[in-house]
């Protein structure tokens, strides 16, 4: 599934514009503790999580994840927007709670891979 | 590739908004040198919960990486608190993280699993109250 597609279908809101959303979801995770994002995501992925500090830039980098969608609205931190911006990271916001956004990227199609 | 490279980062303790520069500078000299993606993946993740682990529990430190035609080796040295019991520290899920440093994403005892997972060989040398050496290597295969 296309991110861009995911994004219609889910409302979510896109913290970086600038960047292209025509790329490819292999999957979703979904933590925040970054050491086990790194250990289990897989490249693709889509990580879903309430952390904003701009650390999540560097680990969804790292793991090459086709994006980060933060949960209860949470407002990413300026300086994470900048550095998601210069390493092509997606960052996305979300109205719904963890365990309802989780729900329904599984409905569409999306697993843990 | 036929021509090695070496290298320092210093590193600074609690200073979480410069959190991972070295190891996304290590990252990008590597991909200047042409290596293949999955090295540099291994040696960036395995770089980059090392210099986190300096920034949360140490004072200072740096990061020295050497590169040949047939490995990267990278040395994390610091001036830190140091790991009393370093086999409980490679325990998959222990931590000693503390509440804020948990509250950003930090703390599940998994940074050096996954050194070790990504690395072809570690060693960690620590002393209580002076600091702790970790080196690593990831083999380069042709
Ligand atoms: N450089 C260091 N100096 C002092 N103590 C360290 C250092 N690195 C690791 N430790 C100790 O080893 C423990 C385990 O480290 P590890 O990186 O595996 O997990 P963590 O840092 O606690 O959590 P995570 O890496 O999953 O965010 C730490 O909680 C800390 O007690
Ligand atoms: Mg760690």
């Amino acid at each position: 599934m296309e991110l861009q597609e995911l994004i219609n279908s889910l409302s979510l809101e896109v913290k970086t514009p600038e960047l292209d959303l025509h790329r490819e979801v292999t999957g979703g995770y979904a933590s925040d503790l970054l050491s086990d994002v790194i250990g289990n995501a897989h490249k693709g992925n889509i990580w879903v999580t309430l952390q904003v500090h701009l650390n999540i830039v560097a680990v969804a980098s790292l793991k090459e994840l086709a994006g980060i969608i933060l949960v209860n609205s949470r407002n990413p931190d300026a300086d994470t927007l900048k550095k998601a911006n210069a390493e092509k990271i997606p960052v996305l916001t979300s109205t719904l709670p963890t365990f309802e956004l989780v729900g329904k990227l599984y409905a569409l199609g999306l697993r843990c891979r | 590739m036929g021509n090695g490279a070496d290298g320092i980062f210093f590193l600074t303790g609690k200073d979480f908004n410069n959190a991972g520069t070295a190891s996304s500078n290590l990252k990008a000299v590597l991909e200047r040198m042409g290596i293949a993606q999955d090295i540099i993946r291994r040696t960036a993740i395995a770089a980059f919960e090392a210099e986190m682990n300096v920034v949360i529990y140490a004072v200072a430190g740096m990061m020295k990486y050497r590169v040949t035609d047939t490995e990267i080796s990278v040395t994390v040295q610091d001036m830190g608190q140091g790991i009393p019991n370093i086999d409980l520290a490679m325990t998959e899920g222990y931590s000693t993280a503390p509440d804020h440093i948990r509250a950003m994403g930090f703390g599940s005892g998994m940074g050096l699993p996954n050194i070790k997972k990504n690395t072809d060989n570690l060693s960690v040398n620590s002393i209580v109250g002076e600091g702790t050496t970790l080196e690593f290597v990831i083999q380069i295969k042709d």
